[in-house]
């Protein structure tokens, strides 16, 4: 059997109050062919450990949570295969919570599949209790790429914006919607959070001089830079892979245009010298290529142009507003938002291919982000009249909706995957 | 801890929110792209030959008391109902060479927050190149987008959408 101990570092130690308020989530549609599964309450379980990984596992929308009933085997040797066989199990997760010493614990878990009778996985992690749920997400990563074969995600934060009135802040939380953390808080507009690639930064646009700058600020300290406030707006930032690098959108000149500048701020280089509107980079994730919004030639539609600048090359032809392109980190195929009718959708399109995918369907859809793993887009919408977050599967199949008790949450933005 | 604890009070008093079922979704209003009525036609520009005993700024019987241009969707022109209102503050702006002024463009809250920044943008540039090309001098005229953050209207429908997609003309000191 593999078994190593590990401690589980804090992902991030927010130098800010941590908040009461929590995102909650509803699944609105699941996928096919889901996984049945059936994790066991962890012996000596007393905040809901395991119910984490259940409910993250169900919210992915990939597997099927099974009731365990009366069955409760905490170590290998306790397990009836038949018995979850019956119950229609393919996979089954057992555990359990020792004190050890120090005030830490000991998680251990197994992960089993209930036909082949072998065990997958199996870790013990050494924690303290406040990191019970960030060691519940890495447990249910784990299940997750053992039975799916991709990347889990539910290590990993998002950020979004979250108005209340004529308050605004910025906020990052768990993946899961819980633990909420306030970033900035203004109030004038904040729009536009983009995470560095190695997630200790967020750049984002705030209103609060008077005109749309550009901020980057470090999460550890809570400490931010201007990295562009020229005349005009300042806005779109994205992180270049290598993270000391940002495209920017600058329209000092007169027209708004995408410019490099390096993450401290300093003297913009112009991409391309170009007619109409151009914004929202997005770059590839090898650094090469940039997608973006332009009206050069007549409506909002995505374009393509090398990082070093050059010809663009127009990726979009379907309808009269394709807007907020995103790569998707296998570079493969980008998201964005376009317009049907009336209707403002997320949609997907497919670089070797061009052909899209409409994935959405409500009335107001915005501002797309990719997860790490590429699985699912998260992005903004109106629902009851307020502003929310969903997640969408790449494949269009799964659907989730975030919700705040209270305010509009918008601009979402997805971290890294953390190791 | 005891955040932790009231936390997770918190999560699951949301999740058991979550399970009602979901409420069918509002069905959307038809989309029209209809440009808000026009202000009311101004009565004849008097107060220049009168003696100006009130600010013609702030006087509801002069045009310049109008300082909102509206646009249709997705677009920056600014329509020909609107170009006596803007020629009349570029008039105001060549006679008073103090006088200074800053266009506020902004757009309604569809479609990409970014775009709709740099369309605002335009939008207040378009009345400014209006002004400029009346003899204001450019030193006299700020502008600044505020995209679709700052909504005057705050209803998800065209009745609020079209009266956010405007470039707003204020002077100093408003």
């Amino acid at each position: 059997m593999k078994k190593f101990s590990a401690c589980i570092a804090l992902l991030f130690l927010f130098a800010c109050r941590p908040l009461f308020a929590a995102l909650s989530i509803e699944i609105v549609g699941g996928g096919e062919n889901q996984i049945p599964i059936s994790v066991v309450p962890f012996e000596s379980d007393a905040t809901g450990l395991s119910k984490v990984i259940a409910d993250d596992l169900a919210r992915s929308g990939m597997f099927k949570t099974i009731d365990p009933g009366m069955l409760a085997p905490h170590a290998i040797e306790q397990v009836n295969f038949s018995d979850w066989r019956g119950k229609g199990a393919d996979a089954i997760v057992i555990g359990g919570i020792y004190p050890v010493a120090g005030g830490q614990y000991e998680v251990r878990f197994r992960l089993l599949d209930a036909a082949k009778q072998v065990q997958l996985a199996g870790f013990s992690y050494t924690v303290a209790q406040n990191q019970f749920r960030q060691t519940a997400h890495k447990i249910a990563d784990i299940v997750y790429q053992q039975l799916t074969g991709d990347v889990g995600v539910f290590s990993t934060k998002i950020a979004y914006i979250l108005k209340q009135g004529k308050h605004y802040e910025l906020q990052v939380a768990d993946a899961d919607g819980f633990g909420a953390q306030s970033v900035v808080s203004v109030n004038e507009p904040i729009i536009s959070p983009a995470w560095s690639p190695d997630g200790r930064k967020i750049a984002y646009v705030s209103f609060e001089r008077g005109n749309a700058v550009v901020y980057v600020q470090d999460l550890l300290s809570g400490r931010r830079h201007i990295v562009a406030d020229f005349k005009g707006s300042n806005s779109a930032p994205a992180w270049a892979p290598g993270g000391r690098q940002l495209a920017v959108v600058l329209s000092h000149d007169g027209s708004s245009r995408i410019y490099l500048v390096g993450e401290e701020g300093g003297n913009p280089k112009l991409l391309e010298n170009s007619a109409g509107i151009s914004t929202e980079p997005s770059f590839s994730p090898d650094g090469q290529q940039i997608i973006f919004t332009s009206d050069r030639g007549g409506s909002p539609q995505i374009y393509r142009i090398a990082a070093s600048g050059g010809q663009a090359m127009r990726l979009t032809f379907e309808g009269n507003y394709n807007v907020s392109p995103h790569y998707s980190p296998d570079g493969k195929s980008f998201a964005y938002l376009e317009r049907n009718g009336g209707h403002f959708n997320v949609a997907i399109q497919d670089f070797a291919t061009s052909q899209s995918q409409l994935l959405t369907d409500a009335d107001l859809d915005q501002s797309p982000t990719f997860a790490p793993n590429g699985k699912l887009i998260l992005y903004a919408s109106i629902y009851g009249g307020r502003g929310i977050l969903a997640i969408v599967s790449s494949d269009g199949r799964i659907k989730q909706r975030l919700t705040m008790q209270s305010g509009d949450i918008r601009e979402p933005a997805w971290g890294p995957l953390v190791h | 801890m005891k955040q932790l604890m009231l936390s997770a009070l918190l999560m699951s008093l949301l999740a058991a929110c979550g399970s009602q079922p979901p409420k069918e979704e509002p069905k959307p209003a038809p989309v029209t792209e209809k440009a808000p009525e026009a202000p009311a036609a101004p009565a004849p520009v008097k107060a220049e030959t009168k003696p100006v005993l009130i600010d013609a700024l702030k006087d509801p019987e002069s045009i310049l008391s109008h300082r909102s241009v509206y646009y249709d969707f997705d677009k920056s022109i600014v329509k020909d109902e609107y170009r006596p209102m803007v020629q009349a503050h570029a008039a105001y702006l060549v006679s008073h060479v103090n006088a200074k002024t800053t266009l506020q463009g902004n757009c309604d809250e569809r479609g990409s927050r970014e775009y709709n920044l740099a369309l605002g943008q335009r939008r207040a540039d378009s009345v400014k190149q209006l002004m400029e090309a009346a003899g204001v001098p450019s030193g006299q005229i700020s502008t600044v987008s505020f995209g679709a953050e700052k909504p005057h209207a705050m209803g998800h429908d065209e009745e609020s959408w079209s009266q956010n997609r405007r470039t707003d003309i204020l002077y100093q000191g408003e």
